[in-house]
């Protein structure tokens, strides 16, 4: 009898806890508060916590290659970089590229605000890490969670984890982070700079869109095809009006369901063993700095442009360089509205926004093709 | 016969005035939603609401005329 209690016991998980168990627990219990009470990213961060939480819990070998549940999302989802892609296919067919296309020239803040990654890099290797770790750290400044995920994972899948979460969670926090930045570096004159209307774009021009820049981007750098294809599938998608179902399914359905392997497998990569580094605290600091650059770069790009245009631009649109659809365009929004509550700069913001989109995705190529 | 229009696309989130009440330059009339954030519209005139041409829910474009003031 008592040998039998003995085996329960010990073969049971809660003896082969360890110390770093309970901090992955805590990690996972902080995610589910930010997730459910504060609603910071909820879609990823709950499934990212729940993954933690149970890849914490011993002996459930969840993560055990050729056997844990877990390992085979992991391995066919994002190993065999297919979730990444397919969450771009569902943002295409979301993404409204009509402000790009009726202002062309804020691609030029799309690509300003990706100096953050440059600068970044830069920093993260003298901050000891190796090339391939310092440029999956640097794109995490380009505020975009598919691509931050896909680089990492062909970079430097041991920190996918802290990249995946840093991306996120700033994305959550742009409303925190950007407007000390934005009234930094713009003067209250220059804020309520009211820009003018946006010109009607023809439904030729939006089909036209994502057909020419996907040649023209996969010409030019070749490594950004897996992510720029579908990403303008999708949009082909829906700004072709023809079919609305695959428009549906890839924006709804098909997003939410690569939605729950993506958080999850992202979740069950941050074992206490790979976690509980200090280089973790490092890529969070440096993270943020990345953000935080990027965001300044944009505005500092839009204040160089004004110099030269006559129809001035607000700089404020420079920040939503940054990826982060669509929450950089309304933090944009909102802070030009609090200088000149007349000032209606969503729209404007949205083209810079989408641009840095694409100028990711190309920033990751790059460092993808260079460090790969 | 100045028009209140939606300075950006969206749909009608709140109507904060009815037919007849005396609007006053910079008061908050309509409140538009677009992409899940609210956007409140403020009055370019002072005057009387004579007409509201849209009903909460509704979308609209850029430019459409949402409230008619004399």
């Amino acid at each position: 009898m008592f040998d039998i209690l003995k085996e329960l016991i010990f073969s049971s998980g809660a003896v082969s806890l360890t110390g770093g168990n309970l901090v992955m627990w805590l990690v996972a219990f902080v995610l589910f508060y930010l997730a459910i009470k504060k609603q910071y990213e909820p879609l990823l961060l709950l499934p990212i916590a729940f993954g933690i939480l149970v890849v914490n819990l011993p002996l459930t070998f969840l993560m055990e290659p050729e056997h844990g549940l877990i390992w085979f999302f992991y391995h066919y989802g994002i190993e065999f970089d297919i979730i990444p892609p397919l969450i771009f296919l569902g943002l295409g067919a979301m993404i409204d590229f009509g402000p790009l296309i009726a202002n062309p020239k804020t691609l030029l803040l799309g690509a300003g605000a990706q100096a953050g990654l440059y600068v970044t890099f830069f920093a993260a290797i003298l901050f000891g890490f190796d090339l391939q770790e310092a440029g999956s750290i640097a794109i995490i400044g380009g505020a975009d969670g598919p691509t931050t995920i896909y680089l990492t994972s062909k970079l430097a899948p041991h920190l996918l984890g802290a990249t995946a979460v840093s991306a996120y969670a700033y994305m959550a926090l742009v409303p925190i982070i950007q407007p000390p930045m934005m009234k930094l570096l713009t003067t209250e004159h220059e804020r309520k700079i009211v820009m003018t209307k946006l010109r009607p774009v023809s439904r030729l021009q939006k089909v036209c869109f994502p057909i020419v820049t996907a040649m023209t981007i996969m010409l030019v750098v070749p490594p950004a095809a897996p992510l720029i294809s579908m990403l303008m599938l999708g949009n082909l998608f829906k700004e072709s009006g023809v079919v609305e179902r695959l428009t549906n399914a890839s924006a709804n359905e098909l997003m939410n369901i690569v939605t729950i392997f993506l958080g999850l497998s992202i979740g069950a990569t941050m074992t206490a063993t790979t976690f509980l580094n200090p280089k973790v605290l490092f890529i969070f600091f440096l993270g943020l700095f990345a953000f935080v650059v990027s965001t300044g770069a944009g505005l500092l790009m839009a204040k160089l442009m004004n110099l030269f245009l006559k129809d001035k631009i607000n700089p404020l649109i420079g920040a939503a360089g940054v990826s982060a659809v669509p929450m950089a365009a309304r933090c944009v929004h909102k802070v030009g509205s609090e200088a000149n509550r007349r000032n209606y700069l969503l729209m404007h913001a949205m083209g810079p926004n989408v641009a840095g989109v694409i100028g990711t995705v190309v920033a990751a190529a790059i460092l993808l093709k260079n460090l790969g | 016969m100045p028009e209140l229009v939606a300075p950006i696309a969206g749909n009608v989130w709140k109507i904060l005035v009815s037919v007849g009440d005396k609007v006053e330059l910079d008061d908050e009339l309509v409140i538009l939603e677009a992409l899940k954030m609210e956007t409140p519209i403020y009055c370019d005139d002072a005057g009387t609401v004579t007409e509201i041409k849209v009903k909460e829910g509704d979308a609209v474009n850029e430019d459409d005329v949402l409230i008619v003031i004399d």
